[in-house]
């Protein structure tokens, strides 16, 4: 059965792979603490799963700690020049798409056939977690296709993998820590300490104040938690149902869902949400971290305003 | 009370901006502590918790084939489809990407889209495309507005189109938790009352991203265009 080892040993071969780069580029600027730091994450990939958890722990701790203490390097200079690559897209043209888009569309077309598929009796992958296997085996099979289609020297895809994850740095390893984060948050009952804190200082004594306090109350408590999913449990069993529902008679399916939706307004406007806000401004090598958020506050802050007025005219009819 | 002394580490240690992973890391050891654990059992939760979500890095495997197709002219090549489209504006470009990831996360598809698979390598570029075909050279401040927004766009998209789906995991997480309080919905429900929001975000954020375009026509060229060479390359 194909199962998240097998993803995890690609991803570690590929951090190694990068840590190598960087470890002999010595021109670059800090290659030692790059090559220190996508080592451990290697290691972590490699090995994790039969590591203790101290050892992980201790891990975990030894990147951040390079990362405090000396920073990452990067090494932005192109490997190829602009009339190289404006000559070589004239020449392949459209074909450049194909493993490009063959990425998204496998992966889907992998999440629709493999939960079911089987091989000899037993299922071929693990079906919990089917998508990432997916884009795991798409990616690959896209890099093959790449390789076959583009005849690149060999040591371009390893070289090219690094000046990526060189622009894209420590960023790439922040979605992770905040979802230990959350983790930890849980373990230590921070959510109900906060829903008791809502609901002995808000005001909540009208229906419109309990919407608000809810609502508001999911998009503010999910930008800390960066993840609404962390959000909504903690909000409805404190606000959403005892008060929205119960007390004043709100529909609990519209209050429920649209509850839902105002956590995803958070989302939109805070840097814990890493993976979709801070790691796209590191990909697009962009020059604040927060360049993406700033697009999508208005946004974010007009839908909180709008989910919030649709359940209040909605839930109590 | 003082659980949640991680959630003050988390908002001071960004806005002074220290390092987040610094931020994150401290955060966790201060609140496992807060809440009398011993330093080490709080550690170990901490590596436990960190090697169990290694998959959602699992998304960087996509750097090689990108940077391999990038090595190739993939930009080069979105730009020049883009700049043979006449009519093809930046801001009619994300809303068209826009209303495609709404429609195809609404039908459960979320994994058609993202950052690292489609904005970096293909919809960033073709948008910058656009502008560069009606404004010529663009300053970097309009560069890095242009990507910010076809970023924004993949993350507005898939947020309000996902939930109208039933089998997605948000739905199934609001039937979970609404079954633990006692109380029994049906996930098409759920999906039903996602829409009027995702009409909304749609007529919202569409609007904005049309009048980037306005925005464009103003302030593309002006003043610091010397910092890039002719051919858009960083």
């Amino acid at each position: 059965m194909i199962g998240l080892e097998v993803v995890y040993l690609l991803m570690g071969l590929m951090t190694a792979g990068i840590a190598l780069e960087n470890f002999r580029d010595r021109a670059a600027p800090r290659h030692l603490a790059n090559a220190v730091f996508w080592g451990l994450y290697a290691i972590s990939f490699l090995v994790g799963t039969h590591l203790p958890d101290l050892a992980n722990g201790i891990l975990v701790l030894g990147m951040v700690l390079v990362v405090s203490v000396r920073g990452l390097g990067r090494s932005s200079t192109e490997l190829t020049t602009a009339e190289a690559r404006v000559e070589s897209a004239r020449l392949l043209g459209n074909r450049l798409f194909i493993p490009a888009l063959a990425i998204p569309l496998l992966t889907v077309l992998g999440t629709l056939t493999l939960k079911s598929a089987t091989l000899g009796g037993r299922p071929l992958v693990d079906a919990k977690q089917v998508t990432v296997i997916s884009l795991g085996l798409s990616t690959l099979v896209a890099f093959l296709l790449g390789l076959w289609l583009l005849r690149p020297p060999a040591s371009a895809p390893m070289r090219e993998a690094r000046r990526l994850m060189d622009s894209v740095g420590w960023a790439a390893v922040l979605p992770q820590m905040l979802a230990a984060l959350g983790a930890v948050f849980a373990l230590s009952g921070v959510g109900q300490v906060v829903a008791t804190l809502a609901q002995r200082w808000l005001p909540l004594g009208t229906p419109l104040s309990a919407v608000i306090a809810y609502t508001v109350g999911m998009a503010v408590f999910t930008a800390i938690m960066g993840n609404a999913f962390a959000a909504f449990p903690v909000m409805t069993a404190g606000i959403g149902l005892p008060l929205v529902v119960h007390q004043f008679g709100g529909n609990v399916v519209a209050v429920a869902a649209i509850g839902m939706l105002s956590g995803y307004c958070g989302t939109l406007m805070t840097p814990m949400a890493a993976n979709f806000n801070i790691v796209p401004a590191a990909l697009l090598e962009l020059p604040s971290e927060n360049a993406v958020i700033r697009v999508q506050i208005p946004t974010g802050v007009i839908l909180l305003v709008a989910n919030t007025a649709l359940m209040y005219f909605v839930a109590f009819r | 009370m003082l659980t949640l002394i991680g959630i003050g580490v988390v908002v001071i240690g960004f806005l002074l901006r220290v390092n987040p992973l610094l931020v994150v890391a401290v955060a966790a050891l201060a609140t496992g502590v807060a809440s009398g654990r011993d330093l080490i059992d709080v550690i170990a939760a901490f590596g436990h918790a960190f090697t169990e979500s290694r998959y959602i890095a699992i998304i960087w495997l996509v750097l090689p084939v990108i940077g391999l197709l990038e090595r190739a002219g993939l930009k080069e090549r979105a730009r020049s489809v883009i700049a043979a489209m006449r009519g093809a504006t930046t801001g009619r470009l994300i809303l068209v990407y826009l209303a495609l990831r709404q429609l195809t996360s609404a039908l459960g598809l979320t994994s058609l889209g993202g950052h690292a698979q489609m904005v970096r390598p293909l919809i960033a570029p073709m948008a910058e495309a656009a502008a560069e075909m009606r404004y010529g050279t663009l300053s970097p401040r309009t560069r890095w507005r242009i990507r910010a927004h076809a970023a924004a766009a993949d993350n507005v998209g898939v947020f309000f189109g996902e939930d109208i789906f039933i089998a997605i995991g948000s739905i199934l997480l609001i039937k979970g938790v609404l079954d633990q309080n006692g109380i029994h919905v049906e996930p098409a429900q759920l999906a039903l009352w996602a829409i009027p929001t995702a009409v909304m975000a749609f007529v919202v954020h569409g609007t904005r991203i049309l009048m980037l375009d306005r925005w464009l026509a103003r302030h593309a060229t002006e003043t610091e265009t010397v910092a890039t060479d002719e051919t858009g390359a960083r």
